[in-house]
């Protein structure tokens, strides 16, 4: 047994490739989504329509500009003006006030506000949206505090979609973990046992007393310590470089982790009963696991606006709960009894596929 | 004879890998519709060599020739007119005999038409026109190798190289593998054939013994037999080969050598 | 220690090929027996049948008495499994690999180290190579001593030599023919002809049957037509000639000169007449021996008889 698992180790540390893939990878993909959606929302260039021209309306326009993220580069006089100015490019938005906007407001205690995005850079409209809206609600909500008056309500009319979450490096870490963890602990499972079919190797293994349970554990060990090794890497980076918070229990976090860990090797172990080779057991990973991984999950796409049978899906695929799991711990710092239930998902998932794994693999060949 | 034109000439040819010598000062020429073995031990060298006369390595020195082109000046037009098949590369399992055809003619830019004129005269010539819509994966091996042998000699090529052709085939088919040899060394292609059977070194009009990067022995295999005293092609080959007792030092297998090798 | 094999009415397909056809053979304990035929001829799938990794349609095999579907675990303890393609880890060293293989065993190098010394003797200087650095010979010796490091009492070797050249191959029976001494059963499986005669016996495979088993010395006696080799210096359409000339007979291609076999009754006179035959031809410097059969002979005799039927 300790053999197998030396032997494991070699493989793995003498494909220094890999190794780079391996570890190189966590690190890059943590930097890459933090920097590529930090930078997204500094100094967007924007556009203001302003057809009423008080001072309200120039108050706002104030707070947006000076935030940060927005970078006023035309005041337009009319509505044709803007197909031009998003043609050009650049505009990622612009915000339009109906006129007798101050006005309105006074009288009425509503008016609005209308924001055009450029929204064939989704991700990039939705949280451009998300902060404007936001600053827009901030200074209504000021207003009201200050006034002591009748409501006020200031409305948006956008049809982008509303992300609560203003800091998004708190919404990938989660997710990046958690596909990380997916991809190396079940996609490199499933390869290596794979490879040996490929060179033949796995018939001598075959032909000796071990048993299949033996072959399989050989063959895991080392990659729940690689993965664990990955995720520590990752929390590091989370919170050293992008200061992420963790508020819960680090000891339950890393417990819950391990629990994905052991679920994902054992979907790959299932995968590599059923791929012939190297190439078959990769894009099942791919297929199989990963797309639904990043698009099924919550991490990108919220699972809430998607259509219902999609949702229904999306139950079936343990990265939903473990996300869930993860920003429990680390973003609102709460104990198990918030997400027992997701954990025992997860529990039974993972005894589901260790079974379903140790009875298909073959202790014969084809 | 009138084989004066040599289609391929090699002079000083020298491979370095590293340290690692793997062609060390081969000299040789091949005439133009001869049938040349071209023998040696696992690790000998062949691989390498081959891979230089078809084009696809560089010499570290030396010169050779191959269908009037310096390999390391004008690697294409050497491809162009020659023709190559091995046992561990040959046709696409899964496509048809037809597709392979196809597709091998269209990569030599040969027309339609002359493409299926070409897959007629072979399917005829192996007795095979059964066989056209056919997989590659469910004919039997020694089929598909003479399948693989009329596809490497589609665009009627100056040489083709064999790389161990004949491995795993039945003594049969093998045989018929080498009677389209002769025939279209008949028609003047040169065959530059590697092989492990040693009847079929007697088959070859002239053979090249390699060991350790060097070519230890060429000639006839009459000339060689008598040379070495023996009377089998397998006992010169053993006194070259074996001179060394324990297996080649100096390291690797250097590619295909080995049928089944783990990479 | 060694064992022997019954094996009885095999029968396994993959999906409309039939691999073996109903194969039924004993094999006595301590034999070198020889399974000689070509790619895709069944031997592949009896030896993995033989090492309980592929389950046969129908028929039983019992090695030493142990049924290989029931009793799997047994015998792949007592199995020692060569298969065609080297089970070697490239990226480990020919030491690990060795070490592996004893371990998953149970068992250690040092505690065999006596069964498998003259082979692993030839490799040991190279030791701490990875084997994607080794040649084709030493590969397979490694390969060997691997599948002996656990003291197998029943050694299954498919296709060991092929691709190797023929001195590592000479040496690597010489190599069987002294594990044989110490009382281990051997099958092994090869696609060369002249390797037949190195076993005590042999089967002839083609199409998942057995075309004949026997001793080689049998085999070669059993034939019963003469053969003549004959030269000239026009070798190229010597083949198609003699065939056009001799409907019936055999004409095979053999190294330097083409054997035919002939079943005349009267075989002065059909020598003279392929002589003279042959100088219709054009052919020059015509010569004809009688000689007796090889095993390739034979076995393309059999192949023959085969396809016509």
């Amino acid at each position: 047994m300790w053999a197998f698992i030396k032997k494991e180790f070699f493989h793995i540390f003498r494909d220094y490739r890999s190794m780079v893939i391996l570890f190189g990878m966590p690190i890059v993909q943590v930097l890459l989504f933090g920097f590529a959606i930090t930078n997204e929302i500094n100094d967007a260039q924007i556009a203001i329509l302003d057809h009423s021209k008080d001072v309200v309306t120039r108050e706002l326009t104030q707070k947006i500009v000076s935030s940060n993220y927005f970078l006023l580069v035309e005041n337009l006089e009319s509505n044709n003006q803007i197909e031009a100015e998003f043609k050009k490019g650049d505009i990622k938005q612009v915000v339009i006030f109906e006129s007798g906007f101050a006005r309105k407001l006074e009288k009425e205690g509503k008016a609005s506000i209308q924001l055009l995005l450029d929204a064939s850079e989704p991700n990039t409209a939705n949280m451009l949206n998300a902060y404007t809206t936001g600053i827009i609600n901030t200074y209504s909500m000021q207003k009201m505090i200050n006034s002591n008056a009748v409501p006020l309500s200031i409305q948006v009319d956008s049809k982008m979609l509303f992300n609560p979450e203003l800091k998004s490096v708190y919404m990938f870490v989660p997710g990046v973990i958690t596909v990380l963890l997916m991809l190396v602990s079940a996609m490199m499972t499933s390869i290596s046992i794979t490879r040996e079919k490929e060179l033949g190797t796995m018939e001598a293994l075959l032909v000796s007393p071990l048993k299949p349970i033996q072959i399989i554990i050989g063959k895991v060990t080392p990659y729940v310590l690689l993965s664990f090794i990955n995720l520590v890497v990752i929390l590091l980076l989370a919170k050293f470089v992008f200061l992420m918070p963790i508020r819960g229990s680090l000891v339950l976090l890393l417990a819950e982790c391990l629990l994905f860990i052991v679920m994902a090797l054992a979907l790959g172990i299932l995968i590599s009963t059923i791929s012939k080779t190297q190439q078959q057991a990769m894009m099942m990973s791919m297929f199989a696991l990963m797309l639904p991984t990043i698009l099924l999950s919550g991490f990108i796409f919220p699972i809430e606006n998607m259509p219902l049978i999609l949702q229904y899906i999306s139950h079936l695929m343990p990265p939903k709960w473990f996300i869930i799991i993860i920003k429990n711990i680390m973003l609102k710092g709460v104990g198990i009894s918030y997400f027992w239930k997701e954990t025992l998902i997860i529990a039974f998932m993972t005894v589901f596929f260790i079974g379903m794994s140790v009875k298909k693999f073959k202790i014969r060949l084809e | 004879m009138n084989k004066n034109d040599h289609i391929i000439e090699v002079r000083d040819l020298v491979k370095r890998f590293g340290s690692f010598t793997a062609n060390d000062h081969l000299n040789f020429t091949v005439s133009k519709g001869e049938i040349f073995g071209f023998l040696g031990a696992n690790g000998a060298g062949k691989t390498t060599a081959i891979k230089i006369l078809s084009g696809l390595s560089k010499p570290t020195s030396g010169v050779a020739i191959v269908a009037g082109f310096d390999v390391a000046k004008y690697p294409n037009k050497v491809k162009k007119n020659i023709g190559y098949m091995s046992q561990h590369f040959s046709l696409y399992d899964d496509m048809t005999v037809k597709e392979n055809f196809r597709f091998y003619g269209g990569i030599f830019g040969l027309s339609r038409k002359s493409i299926r004129e070409k897959t007629e005269y072979y399917l005829e010539k192996l007795k095979m026109q059964n066989f056209r819509n056919m997989l590659l994966k469910q004919i039997p091996l020694g089929w598909k190798q003479k399948l693989a042998f009329s596809v490497a000699n589609i665009h009627e090529p100056a040489v083709v190289f064999l790389d161990e052709p004949t491995g795993g085939v039945d003594p049969i088919t093998r045989r018929q593998f080498w009677e389209l040899i002769y025939d279209s060394a008949d028609k003047g292609t040169t065959v530059f054939v590697t092989t492990h059977y040693m009847d079929e070194a007697e088959y070859c009009e002239r053979v090249s013994i390699m060991s350790e990067g060097r070519i230890e022995a060429i000639g006839s295999p009459g000339k060689l037999k008598e040379e070495f005293g023996v009377n089998t092609m397998d006992e010169v080959f053993v006194q070259i080969a074996r001179t060394p007792l324990d297996p080649p030092i100096g390291g690797t297998d250097r590619g295909n050598s080995f049928k089944k090798q783990v990479n | 220690m060694s064992v022997n094999i019954n094996i009885r009415n095999i029968t396994k397909s993959f999906g409309e090929i039939q691999a073996l056809n109903n194969v039924s053979l004993d094999i006595d304990q301590g034999e070198l027996f020889g399974f000689i035929g070509p790619d895709g001829s069944g031997k592949t799938s009896l030896f993995r049948i033989l090492t309980s990794l592929l389950l046969p349609d129908t028929g039983t095999v019992s090695v030493d008495g142990l049924d290989v579907v029931k009793d799997f675990k047994k015998i792949r303890n007592i199995t020692g499994y060569m298969p065609g393609r080297f089970s070697l880890y490239a990226d480990l060293s020919v030491e690990e690999n060795l070490n592996f293989y004893a371990s998953i065993f149970n068992t250690s190098v040092k505690e065999n180290y006596d069964l498998i010394k003259d082979i692993y003797s030839h490799i040991e200087p190279f030791k701490k190579r990875k084997v994607h650095a080794l040649s084709g010979g030493m590969k397979q010796k490694l390969a060997l001593s691997c599948a002996l490091v656990h003291k197998p009492s029943l050694l299954i070797l498919d296709e060991p030599t092929t691709g190797v050249d023929a001195v590592s191959r000479m040496e690597f029976w010489e190599l069987l023919k002294k594990m044989q001494k110490i009382n281990i059963t051997i099958l092994v499986s090869t696609p060369y002809m002249d390797e037949a005669s190195l076993c005590d016996r042999v089967a002839l495979m083609q199409n998942g049957n057995l075309l004949a088993v026997n001793t080689p010395q049998q085999i070669i006696k059993q034939y019963k037509q003469q053969i003549f080799a004959v030269k000239t210096d026009n070798m190229h359409p010597l083949v198609a000639d003699l065939e056009r000339m001799n409907k019936e007979a055999l004409v095979y291609r053999f190294g330097e000169s083409i054997h035919v076999s002939s079943n005349a009754y009267d075989l002065e006179l059909f020598e003279s007449e392929l002589k003279t035959n042959l100088s219709k031809l054009n052919h020059k410097d015509i010569r004809i021996n009688k000689i007796s059969p090889l095993i390739e002979d034979c076995f393309l005799a059999l192949m023959d008889k085969n396809v016509v039927e």
